[in-house]
């Protein structure tokens, strides 16, 4: 008799650890071809407040780490996705993508963050600067992480959009609550297992699967969320629009009408890590 | 010492006269044992050329030993390059930069330098032994500086690679070609990261001769370079004696140069290549002013004033080797300064306690008790802590002078070991004039509570690099060089990304 | 009159005393990290690191049998074979010095300190902060741990901190003082030093100046440790009088309490490589240390559960 393997639960990761909801709901999900694949947590907003306790907790420790460390520990996810690419390219084909296709995503992710690994110790040297004011100080502009950003994720490249946000964020020292695609959420899951052994510490990111509609006025409105990217259609940029508006929070979003070849090198760049970044500019008297 | 109340102190706080002085004792009531490291730094018997990829003979067939300067013992031997292995260094860098690594998409080229600096991180341990056994730095340096450095050196260029068009705002870059490079024998390892990581991050190729005194760290960075899968003739390296290196700095093929050593040698290889259009930095000596004000946090001066030029021996272009020091604070940071060479420990680098290791050859050692016996003849004060040199090997005491002055030939030039000419000042403008007054300007320490002080030392300071109670603090974010005849050009940084490129 | 405003007087203190570049200090410390002692070298510094406990219990909850039990503990620390010194004092509160010298006997060579003076808040009128010193001392007290008046510290009232001090001093008779600074609320290693100087200067040589009292979240560190050495090292060789050092709280495992030796080492030197100018505020620094011990002479790493009162058996 063939032997029966054991199904995996899945579980998002928040605060370091893996969780069910709060609220112990899940949504099944389907391959392509209809057969049931696995239950997935359908988080709440509660499950959102906690997350952003986590990033919050999480965040001066992740901000304080060296730019080199940063880089150093982003890399390390790209090794883990790689080394696990032949499993996260099966948890892309469940949406029903080609294997040649789901490869070519895992490539893509793969080099992606090693393009942002390489980030964290010289975006500083691009966007930052010294200026010569017309009066004897020494004036210079540093930039600063602006601290709990909020990440939407699209539909489509379950995997490749996921990390395209997530990882310009996390490269100048912000943490993320992310929100992964609801009808792919599967590599989000994955995700979360790379994430945690790359020895990113625990609540920098923090991985939450549902639906949009339940969690979009929620991302809106939370106060401690400082700026907002991703993607989403026009009735939900309206509606995080009105929300950001009572905390002043920063919005760096796509329209899903529109969507972005995730593939492109225009899909990478540092004006990405710029859109989470406050610029600080110091001044100080030079004379003896 | 006063006290802040009207009320009287209940005992004397003036000693008493003619009672003795009170002293530290650093005695030996706690001696440790030996500590040495005995990892295995996997050194082979003999070591080739690493051209095109593959470790090939000499065409002389002939090999030279390098010595362990702690001991006076063989190491390896070493191939003896020459001009025929030149030729055919440059031809596969040649072929290599243009068929290979020139076409190659940066973000390609970046995942081979993060492999070397992967690979670095995995051998760290044997690497460092070999350095230290090569150098004669203390195992606690190369474990804890030379290696992480290098690899992190490795790591910080291999993510400019496919970021190029941010190097140059307004322009794009386009590597130069094949460039030579001829480095030192002070930080052996970390000079080879310092040289190859920005220029070939940039697209160029390699031909790159290490010091005949130490050899070792770049044949087995070779190996790393295999185990890598580096496209060969990428980088090239060449063992063999200072004239070798004169012809890697003036083949024709070499779009540009990179030198780090001596002025005066730093002087010979610009006028052998002047006339041609050679593009080159050059990274040569210096004799830095660290500079002590009364309101500096004098223990951590004392410290920077160690770091400044004991570590390495001394034997750094960037050492802080005068120590110019306000005269209110004169007596009081020498004092400590005295009590804190007592707690050095000199002696067998290989130890994990030792803080001062060897002299890299025996002709080092010479020069430098050349110096002291100068400083000495001209009328300055000398002082060593006593300490135990082991009976071989290249050693000397850390030595202090008091009492010179801007003329003397200790204040004036660069010894390159471990001996420090302290020299007072009263004002500010004296400081910045005694500090600027030599023909060097690679670096300078400035140490003081003010910062608007510390801004105006920076901007008068005719020095590349200005650490502000701090001292010899490197990173690969961080740009280095020197003014004046300390060279020019920069490594690290973005700046130092620039000297490796043409504007197009 | 100028208005005397805290922020000048202490200014003055820090030109009189000189500051501190905290990342200067923690390089500095960084190094003793690096030291590597091992073999003989190693045990001289376990048992010498055993004979400058003080060997503490501070809870609401201590009995006198909980006192007894450390009393026994410091006379013996293990079995004999080992050849584990006594440690140099036990540390209590007042109602417990009683019960701690009923359990050492008259003539213990391990002495008895007392923490006073409303430790740990030091938030009680001076009146009763005196006569507890000087209970403490009828009821059989060596040596007592003050805390100083922070508040005062921090309003640029040195003249007070240090009339309080001077009064404690007199209260002890013949017995040692400690003083404790309680670093964590003094925040800045420049306040520390200034601190330390202020105190020192009104203490007896042979007294201590300690870093805390083990109750808020933050003790003694290599960093806080260095400065204060300094400063006791700057005043030595200023005035010729030898303060003792006391770090206290945070050092629980061996190898923490090696590298704070190697800092008096390499600071003060080895005249202070000793229980009469260097211990060690702790309780389960004790076992670990024991433990070490055993494992210098057996070669064997020990599970805690061989070492009393360390009886998790995980």
């Amino acid at each position: 008799m063939t032997r029966l393997p054991i199904t995996k639960t899945p579980k998002v990761y928040v605060g370091g650890a893996f969780i069910r909801s709060e609220s112990a709901r899940v949504y099944p999900l389907k391959d392509a071809a209809g057969n049931f694949y696995a239950n997935i947590p359908q988080c709440t907003r509660k499950d959102l407040r906690n997350a952003v306790e986590a990033a919050a907790k999480a965040g001066p420790g992740w901000a304080k780490r060296t730019a080199y460390n940063r880089g150093q520990i982003l890399y390390r996810l790209g090794e883990m996705l790689e080394a696990r690419a032949a499993e996260m390219a099966e948890a892309i084909m469940i949406g029903g993508a080609s294997k040649a296709a789901a490869a070519r995503e895992v490539e893509a992710s793969v080099d992606r963050l090693i393009y942002y690994a390489g980030w964290t110790d010289k975006y500083e040297q691009v966007l930052g600067n010294v200026n010569p004011v017309a009066a004897p100080y020494f004036n210079f502009t540093v930039t600063e992480p602006m601290g709990i950003v909020g990440v939407l994720a699209p539909e489509e490249a379950p995997l490749l959009a996921l990390v395209s946000l997530v990882a310009p964020a996390i490269t100048s020292g912000n943490t993320v609550v992310a929100l992964a695609s609801t009808a792919q959420p599967y590599p989000a899951i994955l995700l979360g297992e790379m994430l945690a052994t790359s020895d990113l510490p625990g609540g920098v990111v923090n991985l939450l699967t549902g639906f949009r509609k339940e969690m979009v006025p929620t991302f809106a409105t939370h106060t401690h969320l400082r700026a907002l990217v991703g993607v989403a259609d026009a009735e939900e940029r309206k509606a995080l629009a009105l929300g950001a508006a009572d905390s002043i929070k920063r919005l760096s979003l796509t329209k899903a009408e529109e969507p972005t070849d995730w593939f492109a090198d225009a899909a990478q760049s540092v004006y990405a890590v710029r859109a989470t970044l406050e610029f600080k500019t110091t001044w100080h008297p030079i004379g003896a | 010492m006063p006290t802040l109340t009207a009320k009287k102190s209940p005992r004397p706080t003036k000693r008493a006269q003619g009672r003795p002085l009170p002293e530290l004792i650093f005695g030996d009531l706690w001696e440790f044992d030996p500590s040495p490291e005995t990892a295995d730094p996997k050194l082979k018997a003999r070591y080739d050329l690493f051209i095109d990829g593959k470790f090939v003979a000499p065409a002389s067939g002939k090999y030279f030993d390098s010595i362990n300067p702690a001991n006076e013992q063989k190491i390896a031997e070493l191939a003896l390059g020459g001009a025929a292995d030149v030729e055919a260094a440059y031809r596969a860098a040649q072929k290599a930069q243009e068929t290979v690594w020139g076409k190659m998409p940066g973000r390609e080229r970046a995942k081979y330098l993060y492999r070397i600096a992967r690979l670095l991180q995995d051998r760290a341990r044997e690497f460092a032994i070999a350095e230290t056994m090569d150098n004669g730095k203390p195992i606690k340096e190369t474990r804890d500086f030379d290696v992480p450095m290098a690899a992190a050196h490795f790591f910080y260029h291999a993510g400019w690679a496919d970021k190029l068009e941010y190097v140059a705002p307004g322009r794009r870059v386009a590597p130069l070609g094949v460039v030579g490079q001829v480095i030192p024998w002070n930080f052996p390892l970390l000079m080879l990261a310092w040289k190859i990581a920005p220029a070939i991050a940039m697209g160029n190729c390699v031909v790159i001769k290490p010091a005949t005194n130490t050899p070792i760290s770049a044949v087995k960075l070779a190996e790393i370079f295999q185990d890598a899968g580096l496209p060969p003739g990428v980088v090239n390296v060449i063992t063999g004696p200072g004239s070798t290196g004169g012809l890697i700095m003036t083949h024709p093929t070499a779009a540009k140069i990179a030198f780090t050593g001596s002025t005066e040698v730093g002087k010979v290889i610009m006028r052998s290549v002047a006339g041609t259009d050679k593009r080159m930095t050059m990274e040569l000596g210096g004799k830095a002013a660290n500079i002590v004000f009364d309101d500096a946090p004098l223990d951590q001066a004392v410290e920077g004033i160690v770091n400044g030029i004991f570590f390495n021996q001394g034997q750094v272009c960037c050492a802080g080797s005068r120590l110019l020091v306000h005269e209110p604070v004169a007596e009081r940071v020498v004092a400590k300064l005295k009590n804190r060479l007592r707690a050095l420990r000199v002696g067998n680098p290989l130890d994990k306690n030792t803080d001062v290791g060897a002299i890299v050859s025996r002709g080092q050692l010479e020069t430098v008790q050349d110096y002291i016996n100068i400083g000495v003849k001209e009328g300055a004060e000398l002082w060593q802590p006593p300490c135990r040199l082991p009976a071989k090997g290249f050693y000397l005491p850390p030595t202090i002078f008091t009492g010179v002055s801007q003329s003397h030939r200790i204040a004036r030039e660069e010894i390159f070991g471990p001996v420090l000419a302290i020299i007072t000042f009263r004002t500010v403008d004296e400081a910045i004039e005694k500090a600027n007054n030599t023909a060097y300007g690679l670096s300078a320490g400035v140490w003081t509570d003010k910062g608007s002080r510390i801004l105006k030392m920076s901007t008068e300071l005719k020095a590349g690099v200005v650490w502000a109670n701090t001292f010899n603090k490197f990173d690969p974010t961080s740009p280095f060089g020197g003014y004046k005849e300390s060279g020019f050009g920069r490594e690290g940084g973005r700046q130092g990304l620039l000297d490796y490129c043409k504007l197009v | 009159m100028l208005a005397r405003s805290p922020h000048a007087a202490l200014r003055r203190l820090f030109d009189e005393v000189g500051t501190v570049d905290a990342v200067g200090v923690e390089e500095r410390v960084a190094k003793y990290g690096t030291r590597s002692i091992k073999k003989t070298s190693k045990l001289w510094g376990l048992k010498t690191a055993v004979s400058m406990v003080d060997l503490t219990t501070l809870e609401g909850k201590d009995t006198p049998g909980k006192v007894a039990s450390l009393c026994q503990k410091a006379l013996q620390p293990h079995d004999a074979a080992l050849g584990v010194p006594q440690v140099a004092a036990v540390c209590v509160y007042p109602a417990m010095v009683k019960h701690a010298r009923k359990a050492l006997g008259r003539d213990a060579t391990v002495r008895i300190a007392s923490v006073a003076t409303a430790f740990p808040s030091g938030q009680a009128p001076l009146k009763t902060r005196l006569a507890e010193v000087k209970a403490a001392v009828a009821d059989g007290a060596d040596e007592i741990d003050m805390v100083i008046n922070r508040g005062a510290f921090l309003a640029g009232e040195f003249g007070e901190m240090q009339d309080e001090i001077r009064a404690v001093v007199e209260a002890c008779g013949q017995a040692r003082l400690k003083v404790i600074l309680e670093v964590s609320e003094l925040e800045t290693y420049d306040n520390i030093r200034a601190a330390s100087f202020l105190a020192m200067r009104v203490i007896r040589p042979g007294d201590f100046i300690k870093t805390s009292t083990g109750k808020t979240s933050l003790n003694a560190t290599l960093g806080n440790n260095q400065v204060m050495i300094e400063a006791i090292r700057d005043y030595y060789l200023d005035t010729g009088i030898a303060i003792a050092m006391k770090p206290a709280g945070g050092i629980r495992t061996a190898k923490q309490a090696l590298t704070f030796l190697i800092a008096i080492k390499e600071t003060l030197g080895d005249a202070w490589l000793n229980n009469t100018r260097y211990r060690f505020g702790a309780s389960a620094l004790l076992n670990d240390l024991i433990r070490q011990i055993e494992k210098e002479k057996t070669g064997a790493y020990q599970a805690p559960y061989y070492f009393s009162e360390a009886t998790e058996s995980y």
